[in-house]
């Protein structure tokens, strides 16, 4: 196996007096797609946060590329923010921007690229998703789902090793969760380290090398998808899949 | 003398603005009005930004003085604050301000108030998204703010402050009581001097006094509105 680029070591987070993370031990490797599940709660969502640093831990360490990045400062952290690219369920492109300038502000101004060579990378990057045409469109033109494609699109252009998506396709209408998914699987296909958080359970099965199921803070089973899919190990995760099936069963009578 | 008189009734009473020099009085009334409103919104402006940043506080002694603060001026209306200052400050201090003075003190403790509210609007109305995404983008707290948060922030802002300086135009319209002589109380002046030459003067007066303020406002009021359609999102 690859060697390990990112490690996590007894992550503990808390909110005041509840505990969401309770020890999160976790390798991830160069070029690996992890999807995280679990129930709503559980922590899959925090665990990202942590990661690159948008909330604080309060014990643990994490590690990447060998090196410590928990526990700096925001002013630091930005640093090591550059290498992990995150995308959020909310469609969080910068309104007075339009989307080619959305795209490039942040490696213009954190990089000191120039802009002919961002703009360019950027309307390749664009063509590969499909929007090309709307690079001087505003965000509040385009649909949910060209937003997140453009949200991916602005983190991918920070060349970062490794990509976060935290739910990024809660929020969508269903006709355009699609459309994001697939932009999700072309690069998972091109060695992209990968941590996604989804509720998509066929695409889970369909990207992952490794299913992590969490539950109560902890990791609580890991397995590669077709595994966990069909054969569980634990009751929890049984559970879990179960609230699943039990939805598609219904809708199957239903339309009966 | 009472041949003039009589003349002087037949004209229109329109035309005691061409008389003498009353129509440059009156713009002189005029540019006071604007000087004080000019001043005060100068001085509001970067005092509110200030005041709206202190109120984003969340230490609550600050949120306990900006609160008393704001409320005391929302509630007092403009001419009585006029009156503490100009006349309470003497009978207090012995300090005799000028009126012109006093209205300014005035403008600005109304606008500061006024101004730093539609900061923290314009602030906590930023979702809390655009912080973590521009976080995520590698930005530092400095970056994040000049290229992402105040961008934004100006946008909902100007517009409204734009708005707030026409505001404070009409309301100098209250320092005459405080014996500062601007547009209303020389155009007052005029009708007065010539009661019985003009009886019927007041209408026209105060109309073309209308139409300063109006000229004065409207354009301000229509780069507001252009602005906001602009910056729309």
């Amino acid at each position: 196996m690859a060697e390990v680029q990112l490690s996590i070591k007894n992550l503990h987070k808390s909110y005041d007096r509840l505990d969401v993370l309770k020890g999160v031990d976790l390798d991830v490797h160069k070029g690996e797609v992890v999807v995280l599940l679990g129930p709503s709660g559980c922590g899959k969502s925090t665990l990202l946060r942590c990661i690159n640093g948008l909330e604080t831990i309060n014990e643990g360490t994490i590690t990447l590329d060998g090196e410590v990045i928990s526990g700096k400062s925001q002013a630091e952290m930005s640093k090591y923010r550059q290498k992990i690219g995150m995308v959020f369920q909310s469609y969080d492109l910068f309104p007075h921007k339009n989307i080619i300038d959305n795209i490039t502000m942040a490696p213009r101004k954190v990089q000191g690229r120039d802009r002919v060579s961002a703009e360019k990378e950027a309307r390749d990057l664009l063509a590969r998703v499909g929007l090309l045409d709307k690079e001087k469109a505003f965000p509040r033109m385009l649909s949910g789902g060209q937003k997140q494609r453009v949200a991916i699109v602005r983190a991918l252009e920070m060349h970062p090793e490794m990509m976060l998506f935290d739910e990024v396709t809660a929020a969508l209408d269903p006709e355009m969760v699609r459309e994001v998914l697939d932009v999700m699987l072309e690069l998972a296909g091109q060695g992209l380290t990968m941590l996604i958080v989804t509720h998509e359970m066929a695409f889970a099965r369909a990207i992952a090398d490794r299913i992590i199921f969490m539950d109560g803070g902890h990791i609580v089973e890991q397995s590669d998808p077709e595994t966990f899919f069909t054969h569980p190990k634990t009751d929890r995760a049984k559970e879990f899949l179960e609230n699943f099936e039990f939805v598609a069963r219904k809708r199957k009578n239903d339309s009966v | 003398m009472l041949v003039l008189a009589i003349d002087a009734a037949r004209e229109p009473a329109i035309s005691i603005l061409f008389r003498g020099n009353n129509f440059v009085r009156l713009l002189g009334g005029l540019w006071v009005t604007i000087r004080i409103s000019m001043i005060s919104a100068v001085l509001s402006i970067p005092l509110g930004i200030l005041f709206g940043i202190f109120m984003m506080r969340k230490n609550p002694a600050a949120k306990a003085v900006s609160r008393v603060y704001l409320d005391f001026i929302r509630i007092m209306p403009q001419l009585v604050l006029l009156f503490i200052v100009y006349f309470g400050t003497t009978r207090a201090f012995g300090i005799n301000l000028s009126g012109e003075l006093s209205a300014i003190i005035v403008f600005v403790l109304w606008g500061t108030a006024e101004m730093g509210d539609l900061v923290r609007g314009a602030l906590s109305s930023i979702p809390k998204h655009q912080y973590e995404s521009a976080a995520a983008l590698g930005m530092t707290p400095m970056e994040i703010n000049i290229y992402v948060i105040i961008p934004q922030t100006l946008r909902r802002l100007i517009p409204l402050a734009i708005n707030l300086i026409t505001r404070m135009i009409k309301t100098t319209s209250l320092i005459v009581l405080i014996g500062v002589v601007e547009v209303l109380k020389t155009g007052q002046q005029i009708i007065d001097a010539n009661r019985f030459a003009f009886p019927t003067a007041a209408l026209p007066i105060y109309g073309v006094i209308f139409f300063l303020y109006f000229f004065t406002c409207w354009p301000i009021s229509l780069l507001a509105k252009y602005l906001e359609k602009r910056w729309k999102n």
